[in-house]
Order: structure tokens, then sequence, then C-alpha cells
């Protein structure tokens, strides 16, 4: 089952009551554009709880982004429309709220970090004053007292010097410290939610290590709950408890990580680690899954991935297998899940 | 969450070692917090070009504020038996057709001429970043609305409308009349200027993160957008008021400006115009204060402009 953190407590994360930090229940996503109207998310679900660490793991384009804006509340509206589903916060339906209670939940409760922290960050301002902004409007606090905040948490993100730093501006910085002043903004609330959206795809490898070691301390001395989307299932495989594949807007599958990596339920899953590099992979070429993703303009009939699939049967041309659970805690949504990996 | 829920991370945790990660020692820092335009100041404090212009701008508003620190001659104080001399030690500057004394009468020069100038561009500023901020960031109907009244604004030329309008308006052009005029027609090209700049910067990641991070939308606005948006208004402002001295002077040479017995630049020109070639005192004196103030605002909005990027630091 589960990873247990040391903070938390004996909740089941998969219990669907409101026991559950975060719950997302069957969200879709629109976008009505002039050249039609895209599912950007379709019927995904997911849950994080405290001191749990959630992957959502797919291609480029495959709604593991929007389903992250759609929590926040900040997709561009038009064109992207929340078409349905439910965004469960400790029960209560972020959906629901009125735009001035949700705002307050935004930044304070449910975090966010994004993917590349030059353009994220306000380049007119210091660090410093970025940072302890959230301080003065959140939590009332004088500027110096915000500013005594802000050297704090850029120590706690282990940026050198941080004292004299914080009067720099963002341009001034790394990119790898650029993104832990995102970070140190992120948490600086202490948020029980904090979703980290690509946080090291615009980093260099040895940076993206150190990047995401930051994250699970931070998360593990805090016991927030973290949700990582990547397109990268070796990140994937250091920090993360559970993971949820997304393929052309919908989960495909969701799974312990550890149990993933044992054993796929789903072909495009196993694709995707077939086309990992590893270690003991010398010599041969790698196999990519085959095809291109879809355009979600034009998603293809049944099964989304059966275009590309080895074990295609007729049934996946025209039946768009539900996403099922296959063994307690595994979800997949393939019409052969049991079968095809058999071999 | 349990025992953590009114502390931050900071408090929770004791600050970490500190990672051997390579930083270059970046640039000197100070103990008070900067600001964007704190930082711009100690750069322009440096700048040759903004000190020259800073001066030449400060010389001439301090003439229209007080030009009797500069002359003690009244300029409408004539006899028509000086009239038409060229410069001498009595009269600096010479006199004109009327006999009046032609320093003292370009040093007052100044106050209608800088007075328009700065009204203009104040109000004209005003209403561009308003309507375009908010053209800009709420987009829709509202954008398309005043999108295309700001167009037909624009599609005046800011003289030929002047022109016509205060061509109705013969017998009672003051500075007010003049300024407002001026206003009418002045503050589209700024507008658009302010809502292209709004549009690149509203599509920023910063903008998407500060809403996550939980900022309203008029924060946003002012904070975000605004901050990020109004470095070139705020240049071609400054520029926008050497060329609206200009036009003033060319509307009142066209006779459609300030009416005598006013004082102004562009009038001393107008006045002069059948008498230019035998007495080129009387275009000189009042081009050179004129194109000298024009210039002090342009080199002013240049200088600007380099102290306000950052990234050009």
């Amino acid at each position: 089952m589960t990873k247990v953190t040391p903070l938390d407590t004996a909740v089941d994360p998969r219990s669907a009551d409101t026991g559950v930090l975060l719950d997302v229940k069957d969200l879709e996503v629109e976008f009505r554009m002039r050249s039609g109207t895209v599912k950007a998310a379709n019927r995904v679900s997911y849950q994080v709880d405290k001191g749990e660490t959630l992957a959502i793991v797919g291609e480029s384009g495959s709604g593991k982004t929007v389903s992250a804006q759609a929590i926040m509340g900040i997709i561009d509206s038009p064109p992207g429309f929340v078409t349905g589903g439910e965004i469960l916060f400790r029960g209560k339906d972020l959906l629901k709220m009125e735009e001035k209670e949700r705002r307050q939940i935004r930044g304070d409760r449910i975090s966010m970090i994004f993917q590349d922290a030059l353009t994220a960050l306000n380049p007119v301002f210091t660090v410093g004053w970025q940072i302890s902004e959230m301080f003065q409007k959140h939590r009332g606090m004088s500027k110096s007292e915000g500013y005594k905040r802000a050297v704090e948490l850029m120590n706690l993100v282990k940026i050198p010097s941080a004292a004299e730093r914080v009067n720099a501006y963002p341009h001034e910085f790394s990119g790898g410290m650029r993104q832990r002043v995102m970070i140190a903004m992120a948490i600086a609330l202490d948020p029980d939610v904090l979703i980290a959206d690509e946080p090291t795809t615009a980093l260099d490898v040895t940076v993206q290590a150190q990047i995401m070691g930051l994250l699970a301390d931070l998360q593990q001395q805090t016991g927030m709950g973290l949700i990582l989307i990547t397109h990268d299932l070796g990140v994937v495989a250091e920090v993360a408890d559970k993971v949820s594949v997304m393929y052309a807007a919908e989960i495909v599958e969701t799974a312990d990580i550890r149990e993933l990596y044992r054993h796929p339920y789903h072909p495009y899953t196993e694709g995707l680690m077939r086309s990992l590099v590893r270690p003991d992979h010398k010599g041969g070429r790698l196999s990519p899954i085959k095809g291109s993703p879809p355009d979600l303009l034009h998603i293809p009939s049944g099964c989304p991935f059966h275009p590309r699939c080895d074990y295609v049967q007729d049934v996946c041309r025209t039946d768009d297998p539900p996403l099922r659970e296959i063994l307690e805690g595994r979800t997949s949504a393939c019409h052969f899940a049991e079968v095809f990996s058999d071999d | 969450m349990t025992d953590t829920t009114n502390k931050t991370p900071a408090e929770v945790l004791a600050p970490d070692v500190v990672t051997p990660e390579v930083v270059p020692p970046q640039a000197p820092t100070q103990d008070k917090p900067a600001s964007l335009w704190s930082d711009a100041w100690k750069e322009l404090r440096r700048k040759p070009g903004f000190i020259i212009s800073a001066l030449l701008v400060i010389l001439m508003v301090v003439m229209a504020a007080f030009p009797t620190l500069f002359t003690s001659v009244d300029p409408r104080d004539c006899s028509l038996i000086d009239a038409l001399q060229t410069p001498s030690a009595e009269h600096r500057f010479g006199t004109d057709l009327q006999g009046c004394d032609y320093y003292a009468r370009t040093i007052w020069g100044a106050r209608a001429s800088v007075s328009i100038g700065l009204i203009v561009t104040f109000f004209s500023t005003i209403i561009a970043v308003a309507l375009g901020s908010l053209s800009g960031y709420k987009g829709g109907w509202l954008d398309s609305t005043l999108s295309r009244f700001t167009d037909i604004m624009f599609a005046i030329p800011l003289i030929l409308g002047a022109l016509v309008i205060l061509n109705a308006l013969a017998g009672s052009r003051g500075v007010l009349q003049v300024s407002a005029v001026l206003i009418a027609f002045g503050w589209p090209t700024m507008m658009r200027l302010m809502r292209s700049s709004v549009l690149s910067v509203k599509e920023l990641d910063f903008i998407d993160a500060a809403r996550a991070l939980g900022a309203s939308d008029w924060r946003i606005i002012t904070r975000h957008v605004l901050a990020n948006g109004i470095t070139p208004v705020v240049v071609y402002a400054t520029i926008t008021v050497g060329v609206i001295i200009s036009a003033e002077a060319s509307l009142s040479f066209l006779n459609v400006g300030l009416q005598l017995p006013a004082i102004s630049w562009g009038l001393m020109i107008n006045t002069a115009q059948n008498r230019i070639l035998a007495f080129p005192h009387l275009l000189f004196f009042p081009g050179l204060f004129l194109s000298m103030t024009v210039f002090a605002f342009i080199l002013m909005g240049d200088a600007l402009r380099d102290a306000l990027d950052p990234k050009l630091r």
C-alpha cells in the first residue's frame, strides 16, 4: 500500500469521503475555440492526502497542467471552462465557492510552483519584495517583518547568503536559484497542498536533482500534500508515492509507485517505461512508443490509445474503456488490463 | 494540519546548512529594500544625458513658475520708440515690433508653453493608462468598444483636429482651452501603447503565478500588469511633453493657439514671421528656448527608458 510518511495519520487516501485533503472527482475542462471544442480534461479523478506525493505523468498536451490550473482556478476563461466534476478541498467544493473565498485558499492553503521560474517571477520587483508580499497580503505583516520572513524562507530553500540576496532581482539569479525563490514563495504560508507543475523541466540535470530533493525534504518536514506534474517518469520514481498516468485528457492508470514499476496495467504506461533510459540498458536501442500523441481536437474513437497500442483488438476501436479498479488501489482504463501484460 | 497550522515552515524548521552550490558573488547589495523606481533613480543620477535634461527641465519649470527671478522687466511695458532693436546691453535679446523687451517676453513665454505641455501630458496619460489597462486586461466587448473609440480619435491628426476645434473657438482661446483640445486629441496614441503593453504583460507566467498565489484582480493590475507595462508609457509621456509644447507653438504660429496679449514662444514666432529675414533675433530666441525645452524632455524620455529596464543594467 501507500508509503506512509511520519506525519501521515491513518487516513486511507482512497476513501472517497471528506477525510481526503484534496479530492478531484470526474473533472472536465473544455477549451472552446474557433477551430472547435477541445476536452482538455475528461473524467479526471485523483486524491492527495497529507504528506503524500502524487505524480501526474503524461506527454505534452495530455491535460496534466490543465487539471492543476482548474484546482488553482487560473484557467484562462474564455476559452477554458470547467464543465463538470468536483474539486473537494477538505470536503468543500472549490468550484462552488465564491471567488473571494477561493482566493483566500489560493496561495495560502493550496499553492503552486511553475515550470519556468524566470517567467513566473515578476521581473521588476526584488525577490524579497515578492516573497514578503505573501506575508503582507495574507498575514497582514509589516514590510520589515515580511522581509525578515523572506530571508528565513530563502535560507530554508537553501539560497546561499540569503540576507544579501534578498534585494536582488529575479534575473540576477541562476535558473536553479530562481526555482528555489519560486518554491519559497509557494511554501511561504505553509500550504496544505503544493502543486508543482514541471518544476525541474527548465533546469539542467544536476540542478533538477537538487530541486526534487529540496521539495521532498520540505514535504517531509511540513507534511503537505504534493502534486508533482511531470513528463519524466525518472523524476517520479524517487519522490512519488502514487502515480496517475494521463493520456489524451484522461487518466489511464493510477497506482502506487512501486507497484506501477513492477507491473503496469496499461499498455501506455508499459510503453512509457520501455522508453526510459535505464542503467542496465547498455548498447541497445530505446524503444519509443510508436506514433505521436493525438490532437485533442480529433481524439480517436474508442480507446484513445488504440492507434498506438501493440495489443489493439477490435473492441478498442469502438468502445472507450472506463477507468476501473483492477486490484485494490489500482485502476486502469484498458479493456485488457489483466491480460495484455501476462505474456 | 496539526501543530503547524499557524506557523510558516521557517518557524517549524531551523534554517538548514547551506548547500555549496556555486553562486557568483552578485551585484552590490543594499540594506534597504529596493524598488524599481529607487533603483532607476540610482542609475539615472549617474547618467550625463539625464543630468543635462533634468537641469534644463528644472530651469524651464522654474522659469515658468517664477519668471521674475530671471527678469525684472515687465514684458508688457513697451515703447514703440524702441521697436525692432537688435540685441544690445540694454535689451539683451533686442526688442520686438511693439518695442517690448524680447528677453523678458522670452522668459515669460515659458509659462504658457510649459504649463500646456505638463497639463496636457498629465491628463492624457491618466486617460490613456486607465482606458488602456482596462481594455487590455479585461478584453472582450469592453476592449472592442474602447479600442474602436480610440481608433476613431486616433484617426484624427493631432494638429488638424486641434486646428479645426480651436478655429471654432476664436476669441476665447486661453491656456485651458488649448490644453483641453490637445488632451482630447493627444491621448489615443498613449492608450494604444498602454493597451498593447498590457496585452503582452498579461500573457506572462508571473500573472498566472500571482493569481495562483492568491492576488486579487486589483492587485494584479496595479502591482504586476501596470508595474511591468507602464514603462513605455512613462517614457512616451516624457517625450509627449516636448511634442505638446511644439504643437502649442505650431498652433499659435498658425494663429489658432493662444491669442495676444498672451505671451508664448509660438505667438512670438507668429508675430515675427514677416520680419524674420530682416530681424533674425525675433525667430532665434523663442525658437532656441522652444527647441531646448523640447530637446530636454525627449532626452529625459530616453534616459528614463534605459533606467527603467532592469535587464539593461
